[in-house]
């Protein structure tokens, strides 16, 4: 038996290059915050159209090619058995890039249905459930094949994402089709708002969470080769996380017309989801204690060890903003920005690139990416590029938050908007700068991975047979 | 509110979720035993090098996890967050804005109520009162008339001494008071393509531009058909119906040819919000003052 790498090696390369074209549109609408006049006045380049562009591009086109990628390979090293349909496999691959495409084509032209991070209209969601359908038998149909009794971890992260992904997705997208370009949603009002957030915060929580985990728990033990550092707290971890993240959405609404009892609730959920949150990160990093003098050499490890980082500050600040009196201040200002990017950079795409660095060589029959040092380049250039865009995303925000709140004897604001605005244009130009950094560093990658695949070895890969290691291995001998 | 079935429904729910946390901390507890000297490990072992360790967890974690479900469990007693109950301390969050407000208004009363007695004038000259001015000036009416009250395209300068709905601080008061909505009916239909282009060089003429005279003259007499009505015989206009002066080439939607062209065809809609019910009288008063010394400055220029 053989392991399918064809559509690992597609996804992978989809990943390196929706990256850039996600990041590419993010530096552009950056350069608008601090030039207007940069969407010259064309409406598809608008901020409003490609601020949607943006998010779903990075979000579904690279961190989902990501996610495919890396969940398509792990559960069949894991299970040590073939995919179950290689005609499914290819129907996933271009389902998922003609649902970008229309992404690519719709978005710019102003079609949406104004939900954030579900701007796709009614059609392309429906496509979005097809292909989700097809990839959940593949995956689940691959699982059940599998040759080991035991699934591993990484398989129940992936598992909680694809199925959750999949509720979230379709009832938040319950609407009524008037034509081809416009449908309403079923819900209105507070209603509206509470499923828009239940299902935003979950997307951060399923998609960009527990699926990155799940990519966690097999590159950084593969790279670090180490054991993963506690079972039972991948247990305890794993379902206080899936539990608990359900419940959190409501932080999005803090002092809206939602009602206090659900706003209570996203709050105090909230704050219980930060010690689920940090089990990953503790079984993350401290499955590199022993390997430590690895980090000196292997700039993919410092990948991975930086991205469990920015994971750690990220659920701690995610936490702290949904309390309600820091969320007063936080709230509408660009430390929200900030906090996003730190996950989506410093997390999602950090982890991304790590493991993709560890995978695309073993897809190719290479023991190693084609240049090192330029890994390294590419993790001192998005590491400071990440740093630059939240440092100076924090002090605007906060900045923001204090202008706005400012008041006169008289009760007046301190501060008209407009003042507000031209105090943050100084650490727009930083931000920019930041992005720029972490798309440049995605060029090195492109440019790295094409030398590394160019005349690979693409035989397919036999697959490994089940082994066992310590107590179950002594068991098994006697 | 919702009604009792869900509101026990969300009750139980919330506090069996929290619970459910806790109990997990606990039931998982066989799994990894920290009185064991060694470390043990699960046996299991994928794609020929993962292996698990079951480290016990870490300490400082279980107290973590724990705080936060103690927290979260007063916080619900406290505050509304259990389907129906109210909380302990009857906390709102309608009520805490009620408070502030309430608060800040009292607190702002010794300064306002100064000023509910003084006449324009004397306003104007209060240089407190007018920094106040520029402040509720900025925040309620420079997002269309300019921070520095010269308006835009559509908005009325107001730093000019042309007033299209009159002068005075009693007109300016009532404009704030209640708004203002102008409303110039579209022509197209009743002058044709012709027509709107010769009632064009008419109105061009009007204020003093040079015009097409023989197109002008034709103007001039559908002008008196259809126009008169608002702007009067001479092109003067009607305060009373905010109908502009044509003559004066002061401009709301500039003054060239197609601008005036583009009115003429499709009419006009001018819409003022009132801001009677957003402001108290005190601070509509140093308004209209602050908006009045705006003209007035430009005057002394």
């Amino acid at each position: 038996m053989t392991y399918n790498d064809k559509v690992v090696r597609q996804f992978a390369v989809a990943t390196v290059l929706w990256g850039i074209v996600g990041m590419l549109v993010g530096v552009l609408i950056a350069a608008q915050m601090w030039i207007p006049a940069l969407n010259f006045d064309v409406p598809w380049l608008s901020y409003g159209r490609l601020r949607p562009l943006h998010t779903n591009a990075v979000i579904f086109a690279f961190g989902g090619s990501a996610l495919f990628a890396t969940s398509l390979y792990v559960v069949q090293r894991t299970c040590h058995v073939r995919l179950i349909s290689d005609g499914l496999a290819a129907f996933v691959f271009w389902g998922w890039q003609l649902i970008i495409l229309c992404a690519a084509i719709t978005l710019p032209l102003g079609i949406t249905q104004s939900k954030e991070y579900a701007e796709l209209e009614w059609w392309i969601d429906i496509m979005i459930v097809v292909v989700w359908v097809a990839y959940a038998v593949l995956y689940f149909g691959t699982i059940i094949k599998r040759r080991v009794s035991h699934i591993y971890v990484a398989n129940w992260f992936y598992a909680a994402y694809i199925i959750t992904i999949a509720i979230l997705h379709i009832f938040n997208n319950l609407s009524i089709p008037v034509s081809f370009t416009k449908s309403y949603p079923i819900y209105s009002g507070a209603v509206d708002a509470m499923v828009q957030w239940w299902y935003g915060h979950n997307a951060v929580g399923f998609f960009l969470t527990a699926g990155f985990l799940g990519m966690m728990y097999y590159f950084v033990p593969k790279q670090a080769e180490r054991p993963i550092y506690s079972y039972r707290l991948s247990i305890v971890h794993f379902w206080a996380l899936i539990a608990i993240y359900m419940w959190a959405g409501p932080h999005h609404l803090h002092y809206t017309s939602l009602p206090d009892w659900l706003q209570s609730l996203g709050m105090v959920f909230s704050l219980i989801l930060l010690a689920p949150s940090w089990g990953g990160m503790i079984n993350g990093i401290m499955t590199l204690s022993g390997a430590w003098h690895k980090l000196r050499t292997d700039p993919i490890l410092k990948f991975m060890i930086v991205a469990l980082s920015f994971y750690g500050m990220s659920t701690f600040e995610g936490p702290m903003m949904s309390i309600k009196t820091v969320n007063a201040l936080s709230h509408y200002t660009d430390w929200t920005i900030g906090h996003v990017h730190s996950g989506a950079l410093g997390w999602v795409a950090m982890m991304t690139i790590g493991s993709l660095y560890c995978l695309i060589p073993r897809l190719v029959g290479k023991k190693a990416m084609y240049s090192t040092p330029a890994i390294d380049l590419h993790f001192w250039i998005s590491t400071i590029g990440v740093v630059l865009y939240i440092a100076s995303m924090w002090i605007a925000g906060v900045m923001q938050g204090l202008m706005w709140r400012a008041f006169n004897d008289d009760g007046t604001l301190t501060y008209s908007f407009i003042e507000t605005i031209a105090a943050t244009k100084p650490y727009y130009a930083i931000r920019l700068l930041g992005g720029l950094l972490f798309f440049s560093g995605m060029l090195v990658m492109a440019w790295n991975t094409w030398k590394t695949m160019k005349g690979g070895d693409t035989s397919e890969v036999k697959a490994a047979e089940p082994a066992y290691w310590g107590s179950e291995a002594e068991g098994a001998q006697a | 509110m919702l009604n009792n079935f869900w509101s026990w429904f969300a009750i139980l729910l919330t506090i069996g979720s929290i619970l459910a946390c806790w109990w997990l901390l606990h039931w998982t507890k066989g799994i990894s035993n920290r009185e064991d000297d060694e470390v043990g490990d699960t046996g299991h072992v994928w794609d020929e090098d993962i292996r698990e360790l079951n480290n016990p967890l870490p300490r400082w974690w279980l107290h973590l996890f724990n705080i936060t479900i103690v927290f979260a469990l007063i916080y619900l007693v406290l505050f509304p967050g259990l389907g129906n109950l109210a909380g302990v301390l009857g906390w709102t969050q309608e009520k805490r804005y009620e408070d502030e407000i309430a608060a800040a208004e009292a607190a702002e009363a010794a300064i306002f109520s100064d000023y509910l007695a003084m006449a324009p004038e004397a306003l104007i000259n209060d240089d407190q009162a007018m920094a106040t001015g520029r402040r509720l000036f900025g925040q309620n009416c420079a997002m269309c008339h300019g921070s520095d009250g010269r308006g835009a395209y559509g908005f009325p300068n107001l730093t000019d001494d042309e007033w299209q709905w009159g002068a005075g601080h009693d007109n300016i008061l009532f404009a704030i008071n209640n708004g203002r909505q102008a409303a110039m009916p579209p022509w197209e239909a009743a002058l044709g393509d012709e027509g709107v282009m010769q009632v064009t060089e008419y109105v061009m003429k009007l204020s003093g531009h040079r015009a097409t005279e023989t197109l002008a003259r034709v103007g001039e007499e559908k002008y008196a058909m259809f126009c008169v009505a608002c702007h009067g015989a001479d092109g003067k206009g009607n305060p009373a119906l905010g109908a502009p002066d044509l003559t004066n080439d002061a401009w709301l939607y500039r003054g060239d040819r197609d601008t005036i062209a583009e009115a003429i065809r499709n009419g006009r809609n001018g819409n003022m919000p009132a801001f009677g019910e957003q402001l108290s009288e005190e601070r509509r008063r140093i308004l209209a003052a602050y908006v009045l010394s705006l003209s007035e400055g430009a005057q002394a220029d």
